[in-house]
C-alpha cells in the first residue's frame, strides 16, 4: 500500500508531508523548551540612555538582586544580547544610536521602555530635544512606568515579559 | 551608504598609525556620552568628549514653568542627588523673593543634602568599582546606600526624586521619631564605609591601577577650572559648605579634606573620605536642630521676582554648583543657567587622557566625578 | 516628634500665611558691603566709564562692560585682582534691544580673600533677526587664552545662542545634535512645542 504511494515522482512531497506531520508532533514541546530557555537568560545590552540607569543599578544591587529572576547584569558584547532596557529619555541625538544598538542585536530580541520618558516623553513632554515616546524608532514588548520606576517595579516589567515570551512563538518559520 | 549617515555616525578614514576609537555611548566604560579617542599603539595620543546625548533643554522649559513648578523637572539632571541639585535653585529664589527660611527648615535642608550627597557617592562609588572589574565594590555601595535612601525615602516620600526644598523652606516636617532611626543609621553606615578602606583603598591592585595615573597638578586644576573633589585631589582647599557657607554650614563641625597627589587614586579617595564628615555633619546638625517650629513659609501663589538676578552656589557631590536666575517682574524666570560641577570638570578630560594607556581611560574618566546627565542638562 | 507637633505646624503655618508674606522689594537702604566696594571702585578707578558697576551686593559685583573693552578688563581681573578662573558663561537673550548678553561668573581659587567672591562681568553682543551661527555679526572676542576654563562654557553659548567667538580655538558643537539646522535654541524667538 505505502509502496504504490511511493513513486519516485512523488518521494519528495511525501518525505516533506511527513516531515510537516512530525514537525507539529514535536512543535510544541520543542517551542516551550526553547521559550523557556529563553526565559531565564535574559541579557541586557548595556546602553544608558537617560537618569533611569541608577534605578536600573539599583535593581541588580543587593536588596532587589534582579539576577535571581533570570536577568543577567548588563554586561559584554551587544551581539549576546536579547534585551534592551531603554533607560529613560532618547534625545535627538541619541535616537539614531539606539536604533543602531537594536540593529545590531541578533534575533529574538525584546524591549522594555522604562520610565515615563520612554513612553511618552514624560515631564519633557514639550522639549526641544526629546522624543515622545520610542515606540517610533523600537517595537516595544513592555512599558514601566514611573519617574523613575522604583527597582520592584522594573523586576514586575521583566516578569511580564517573560510571561509574554512563554507565550510567544519559539520559532518563526513553523 | 556612508553619505547617509549623520556626521556623527560617518566613517572616518583610517590613518596608517594613529587609530581612532569610539567609546560610547554604548560600551560599559564610558555612560551616557562618547568620548572619540585616537591612540597610537596602547597610548591616547588625543581625546575628544562629545557629551550631549541627554541633552533634554531643562534650560529653555524653565523659561515656561513658573518658580514652583520649575521645581521637580529641574532636579532631573541628577535624581541620586536632587536635594543638592535644587539647593541653588531655591536659595536663588529665596533671595528674589525676599523670603526668610525658618531655623529648623535650614538644618532639615542640611542634613537632607548631606544624606543625598552620600547616597550619589556610594552609586559613584558602586560604578567606579565595576569601571575598575571589581564587582565587589558594586555590590557593598549599592546595597549600603539603600539605608539612605530608605531614610529620605521616610523623609521626603520619595526614593530618589524627593523635591523636598522648596523657596522658603521644606515641603513637609520630619516623620516622628526620624532623629533615633537616623542616628542609628548613619553610625552603621560610617562603621561600614570604613570597611571599604579594607577591600578597596587598601587594595594593592587599586593602588596599582589607579596610582599615578591621570596626574592633574595644581596649578592646572587651577587655571582649568575644575572643582569639587577633582580641585582638592589637586591640593586646593576650596570647599563652598567652608568658604561661602550657606545655611547653617557655618555653626556645624566638620574638616574639608585635602590630598596633594592629585591622581585617579587620590580623587577616587576624596569623596569616600567626605561622606565620613556627610556623617559627621548629620549627627551634629541632629543635636543643634531646633526640637519644634515651622518647617516652610507659606508663599503667595504665583510668586514673582523682582527685575534682579542672582547667582547662588552649593557644594553638591560633585563640586560647586551654580544656579544663575534672571527674573524680570514675572512669575516665570526669564532665564535660569545651572553651572554644574561635571561640564566644568569635563574640560579635564582631554587634558589628562594625552599619553595615558587605553585601559587606564575608564579609571581616570569616572574619577573626574562625573554624571552626564548632569552635564548636558 | 509626636502627632500632636504636626498639628501644631499646620496652625504655625496658617498663622504664618497672614504675617509673613513675601514682600517682594524691602523698603531699606543697605550700606554697601566694604570688600565688595573696594573691588569694583578699583575697577572703576581703572577703567573709567568704560565700565558701569551694574550692582554691589554680599559676595556679588557685576559689571557691564561693551564688547571692544571686554579682553581688556578681563586681563585686569586676572592680573591685578587674582581671579583665575570662569564658574560659568551663560547667555542672556534680549530680543526686544536687539542684543544678547554674556555673562561671564569670575571666581579664585589662590586669592583666599576672593574665595566667596564671584565677580560678575557682563557684555553684549548684536543679535541678527535671522542667524547664521558663525557667519553673521553676532560676534565676541573669545576669553579662553584669559581664563582657559570657558573653553566648553564658550562652544554651549555658541550653538545655544549663535554667538561666535573669536579668536576660539574650537568653535564646534558641544550639545546638540550632529544635525541639527534650526534657530539656536535658548534664543526667545525659538518656541517649544505646544507653548
Amino acid at each position: 500500500m505505502l509502496k504504490d504511494l511511493l513513486t519516485p515522482q512523488n518521494a519528495n512531497v511525501f518525505i516533506g508531508k511527513l516531515g510537516d506531520v512530525l514537525e507539529k508532533a514535536i512543535d510544541k514541546p520543542l517551542g516551550y523548551a526553547i521559550n523557556w530557555g529563553r526565559i531565564w537568560s535574559l541579557w541586557p545590552v548595556h546602553i544608558e540612555t537617560a537618569c533611569c540607569s541608577v534605578e536600573f543599578g539599583a535593581a541588580s544591587s543587593p536588596r532587589y538582586d534582579v539576577e535571581r529572576f533570570g536577568i543577567i547584569e548588563a554586561f559584554g558584547s551587544l551581539r549576546q544580547c536579547d534585551l534592551i532596557v531603554v533607560q529613560g529619555t532618547i534625545t535627538r541625538k541619541m535616537a539614531p544610536r539606539l536604533r543602531l544598538v537594536y540593529d545590531q542585536m541578533p534575533e529574538p530580541k525584546y524591549v522594555i521602555a522604562m520610565g515615563a520618558c520612554a513612553i511618552t516623553g514624560g515631564l519633557y513632554f514639550d522639549s526641544y530635544n526629546v522624543l515622545p515616546g520610542i515606540d517610533g524608532i523600537l517595537p516595544v514588548d513592555v512599558y514601566v512606568p514611573g519617574c523613575p520606576p522604583r527597582p520592584e517595579t522594573l523586576i514586575q516589567g521583566c516578569m511580564l515579559l517573560q510571561e509574554k515570551i512563554k507565550r510567544m512563538k519559539a520559532r518563526k518559520f513553523v | 551608504m556612508i553619505k547617509e549617515l549623520p556626521p556623527g555616525l560617518a566613517l572616518q578614514k583610517v590613518d596608517e598609525r594613529i587609530m581612532t576609537l569610539n567609546v560610547g555611548p554604548q560600551h560599559p566604560g564610558s555612560g551616557h556620552m562618547r568620548i572619540i579617542v585616537q591612540i597610537d599603539g596602547d597610548f591616547i595620543v588625543a581625546c575628544d568628549p562629545d557629551p550631549g546625548y541627554v541633552h533634554r533643554g531643562e534650560e529653555k522649559m524653565a523659561e515656561y514653568r513658573n518658580y514652583i513648578t520649575n521645581i521637580p523637572h529641574l532636579e532631573r539632571p541628577v535624581i541620586h542627588d536632587s536635594c543638592n541639585v535644587l539647593y541653588p535653585y531655591v536659595l536663588g529664589v529665596e533671595e528674589l523673593l525676599g523670603i526668610e527660611v525658618p531655623e529648623r527648615a535650614k538644618y532639615i535642608r542640611v542634613i537632607a543634602s548631606e544624606l543625598n550627597r552620600c547616597v550619589y557617592t556610594m552609586y559613584w562609588l558602586a560604578i567606579y568599582g565595576i569601571f575598575l572589574g571589581h564587582s565587589t565594590m558594586f555590590m557593598w555601595p549599592a546595597g549600603d546606600r539603600e539605608l539612605l535612601i530608605d531614610l529620605l525615602e521616610k523623609m521626603t516620600g520619595a526614593r530618589v526624586t524627593h523635591s523636598h526644598f522648596v523657596p522658603g523652606g521644606v515641603r513637609n516636617d520630619l516623620p516622628p521619631n526620624f532623629e533615633d532611626v537616623c542616628l542609628r543609621q548613619v553610625n552603621y553606615f560610617e562603621k561600614r564605609i570604613k570597611e571599604y578602606a579594607a577591600i578597596f583603598y587598601d587594595n594593592p591592585i587599586l593602588i596599582a591601577r589607579t596610582a599615578n595615573t591621570g596626574v592633574l597638578s595644581r596649578e592646572d586644576a587651577i587655571r582649568l577650572g575644575t572643582t569639587g573633589s577633582v580641585l582638592r585631589a589637586s591640593g586646593v582647599d576650596y570647599d563652598l559648605r567652608k568658604k561661602e557657607p550657606y545655611d547653617v554650614y557655618e555653626e556645624l563641625d566638620f574638616q574639608t579634606n585635602v590630598l596633594k597627589e592629585g591622581d585617579s587614586y587620590a580623587r577616587s579617595k576624596i569623596p569616600w573620605l567626605d561622606m565620613m564628615e556627610s556623617c559627621r555633619i548629620i549627627r551634629h546638625a541632629l543635636q543643634k536642630m531646633p526640637k519644634s517650629g515651622s518647617v516652610r513659609v507659606k508663599l503667595k501663589p504665583n510668586p514673582k521676582g523682582g527685575d534682579d538676578s542672582v547667582y547662588k552656589r552649593v557644594e553638591s557631590g560633585r563640586g560647586s554648583l551654580g544656579c544663575y536666575i534672571v527674573s524680570d517682574k514675572k512669575p516665570e524666570p526669564y532665564r535660569v543657567k545651572l553651572s554644574v560641577g561635571s561640564f566644568r570638570n569635563l574640560i579635564a578630560l582631554p587634558y589628562l587622557l594625552k599619553g595615558e594607556k587605553l585601559g587606564n581611560m575608564p579609571s581616570v574618566y569616572w574619577s573626574l566625578n562625573y554624571w552626564p546627565v548632569e552635564a548636558d542638562r | 516628634m509626636s502627632l500632636d507637633s504636626d498639628n501644631e505646624l499646620v496652625e504655625t503655618i496658617s498663622d504664618e500665611q497672614s504675617s509673613i508674606t513675601t514682600n517682594p522689594t524691602p523698603v531699606k537702604e543697605i550700606e554697601l558691603p566694604k570688600f565688595e566696594k573696594g573691588l569694583a571702585d578699583k575697577i572703576v578707578e581703572k577703567f573709567g566709564s568704560r565700565t558701569k558697576v551694574a550692582f554691589v551686593k554680599s559676595n556679588r559685583v557685576r559689571i557691564n562692560v561693551s564688547r571692544d573693552d571686554v579682553k581688556e578688563v578681563a586681563e585686569f581681573l586676572r592680573d591685578v585682582l587674582n581671579f583665575d578662573h570662569a564658574e560659568s558663561v551663560s547667555g542672556v537673550d534680549y530680543p526686544q534691544d536687539k542684543e544678547i548678553e554674556v555673562v561671564y561668573h569670575l571666581g579664585s581659587y589662590t586669592d583666599s580673600s576672593l574665595s566667596s567672591q564671584i565677580l560678575v562681568l557682563a557684555t553684549r553682543a548684536q543679535r541678527e533677526e535671522n542667524p547664521i551661527p558663525g557667519n553673521d555679526s553676532t560676534k565676541l572676542p573669545s576669553l579662553r587664552e584669559i581664563f582657559y576654563s570657558v573653553e566648553f562654557h564658550e562652544r554651549e553659548v555658541f550653538e545655544m545662542f549663535g554667538v561666535y567667538f573669536q579668536g576660539h580655538p574650537d568653535n564646534r558643537r558641544l550639545l546638540l545634535p550632529e544635525d541639527w539646522a534650526d534657530l539656536p535654541p535658548l534664543r526667545k524667538d525659538f518656541a517649544i512645542k505646544g507653548r
